[in-house]
């Protein structure tokens, strides 16, 4: 077994230990707090709130796909070209608009909790998903292109069984860089009461309990790279006749 | 038989194809040559309408290709190109099991027809047919490119450059697979070349294209001794037309009764070559060997070099 493979099999278990027994690291945290403050989050369960993170950004990353690709790939069919550059402003739009802001407009349409969080996840994370589509479904070999057309594919056919496939090593790297980034943004939906992890950091920020807010970046954090590494070994079992070249 | 009836195509104000019209019999291989941007592989593409015709029509088996959809249209015409084009993510099967499972075949039908041929491009089936197309030499993808355009067994086969991208010695051997396959299967191949050699050697009628028009269509001798146009001339090169004219050839046909003192040549090798034997080893004349491989007949260079001018 791999030094790294080993270091994430760690990093899982630590992980999973700390979210399911957490009051068996309190020693460790207790130098960080100050006058008797609790040295582990006591106001929810973090597991649960570890959950439903990630349920938001899933969610949030499985709409950005749908919508993300969908566009990608009307935009590169010869009837959907002319959308391209105004597809490219609105998503670019849900890029550099920040979550924050998302939030403070939706908030007054739909109300404080998950709803607002989703709709700022899923516009942020639009982008790479998009471009990588984009990039994948234009740099398909001609050579294969023309056969596929040439032995009597319909265009369906071809998008379905040449074009997709080929393009999805691209595209399941966008959807890994959504995701990872949305990890972290998601925090701030706690502001706005959605549940998750940003609630064990505003807790700490706000009772100045440093213990608090490292619990929850570092969890954040921890959860961010095993979904990095997950996704990039579901890539390669996807993609892996696809990447054989 | 494939019939093209002033087949024009124009981009904006660019004619690339202008008014063609010629028959393409049928079991033969017509060959299209021409320049760059002679718009002989857009001809070829309005065959199979990879490229819709601005005017003319081209009628297979006297039916208008219009009276189809295109795809289905393509699914009983084999096409092969340059750089093959073979689905990198699918298997050798796979990839000649193409249009087979287009057209729906049951997948026993399929399996069948890949193993065939397979085993008609000399590639072991038990050993390529899982392998992936990156895993194979440039002349094996080009064969296996060649096997799926005819997997599903059209009477028409085209091909644009085929062997382009082949090495000399591997473009030969491609060449000859073509002539064995075209004559076991009885397939009618359009094959667009700017390989002038490549012409002569595999069709049994060139056409000479340039700027968008058809200079000259017939039997390749008759392109060498009463070109239609200068173009045609040049293309066919004035220096060496007559040792082309011998290659065309075989020394069988020409072998006269009798038997000769000097070096035996195979009946199938071309005039040319037997020449370049006999003035090898300084004789008169080559003795003819048969397929079986008995003497069939005697070759004098005087009926050679009387047949290397026009009649």
């Amino acid at each position: 077994m791999r030094i790294s493979t080993v270091l994430r099999l760690a990093a899982l278990v630590l992980l999973v230990t700390f979210l399911v027994v957490p009051q068996k690291f309190a020693p460790l945290f207790a130098p960080l707090t100050q006058y008797g403050a609790p040295p582990i989050y006591d106001q929810g369960n973090l597991l649960g709130l570890a959950l439903a993170h990630l349920g938001t950004v899933i969610l949030a990353a499985a709409a950005s796909t749908v919508v993300a690709v969908s566009l990608g790939i009307l935009v590169t069919r010869p009837s959907g070209r002319e959308f391209l550059p105004l597809s490219r402003t609105l998503v670019n739009i849900g890029q550099t608009f920040p979550p924050v802001a998302v939030l403070a407009v939706t908030v007054p349409l739909v109300g404080f909790g998950e709803k607002p969080t989703l709709i700022a996840l899923f516009a942020y994370g639009l982008l790479p998903i998009f471009e990588n589509t984009i990039v994948a479904l234009q740099t398909t070999p001609r050579a294969v292109l023309e056969a596929a057309s040439g032995m009597g594919m319909s265009a369906w056919q071809r998008l379905v069984s040449v074009e997709l496939p080929l393009a999805m090593p691209l595209i399941l790297e966008g959807i890994r860089l959504s995701l990872v980034i949305n990890v972290g943004t998601a925090t701030i939906g706690s502001t706005v009461a959605a549940k998750g992890l940003g609630e064990v950091i505003i807790a700490g920020l706000l009772s100045s309990n440093t213990a608090f807010i490292l619990q929850g970046g570092l969890v954040t954090a921890l959860m961010a790279v095993l979904l990095y590494d997950a996704m990039v070994a579901f890539e390669r079992y996807a993609c892996r006749t696809v990447q054989t070249e | 038989m494939i019939t093209i009836e002033n087949l024009s195509k124009q981009y904006g104000s660019t004619t690339v194809v202008d008014g063609v019209s010629m028959q393409i019999e049928r079991n033969s291989i017509t060959v299209i040559v021409g320049t760059s941007g002679s718009g002989k592989s857009t001809l070829l593409r309005m065959i199979n309408r990879l490229v819709e015709p601005t005017g003319g029509r081209v009628l297979l088996d006297g039916r208008d290709t219009r009276g189809e959809p295109a795809h289905l249209l393509r699914r009983r015409i084999g096409y092969a190109i340059q750089g093959h084009g073979l689905f990198p993510h699918r298997t050798v099967g796979e990839n000649i099991g193409t249009v087979p499972k287009l057209l729906g075949w049951d997948a026993q039908r399929v399996r069948a027809r890949v193993h065939e041929l397979l085993e008609v491009f000399q590639l072991d089936p038990q050993r390529y047919a899982q392998a992936f197309p990156h895993e194979l030499s440039g002349g094996q993808q080009q064969r296996v490119g060649v096997a799926r355009a005819l997997a599903a067994e059209p009477a028409v086969l085209l091909m644009d450059e085929p062997f382009g991208a082949l090495d000399p010695i591997i473009r030969a051997k491609a060449q000859e697979d073509l002539l064995a396959i075209q004559r076991r299967f009885g397939t009618t191949v359009v094959l667009v070349t700017h390989d002038m050699d490549e012409a002569f050697h595999l069709g049994d009628h060139v056409a000479v294209m340039s700027q968008g028009r058809l200079l000259q269509y017939d039997r390749p001798a008759v392109l060498l001794t009463h070109p239609a146009d200068p173009f045609v001339s040049r293309m066919t090169g004035l220096a060496d037309r007559a040792l082309r004219l011998l290659s065309l050839t075989s020394a069988g046909e020409l072998a006269g009764p009798g038997e000769l003192a000097g070096p035996e040549v195979p009946a199938t090798a071309s005039l040319r070559d037997a020449l370049s034997q006999i003035l090898w080893c300084g004789a008169q004349g080559a003795q003819v060997i048969g397929a079986d491989g008995k003497p069939c007949g005697q070759l004098t260079v005087a009926a050679i070099l009387a047949h290397a001018r026009p009649a």
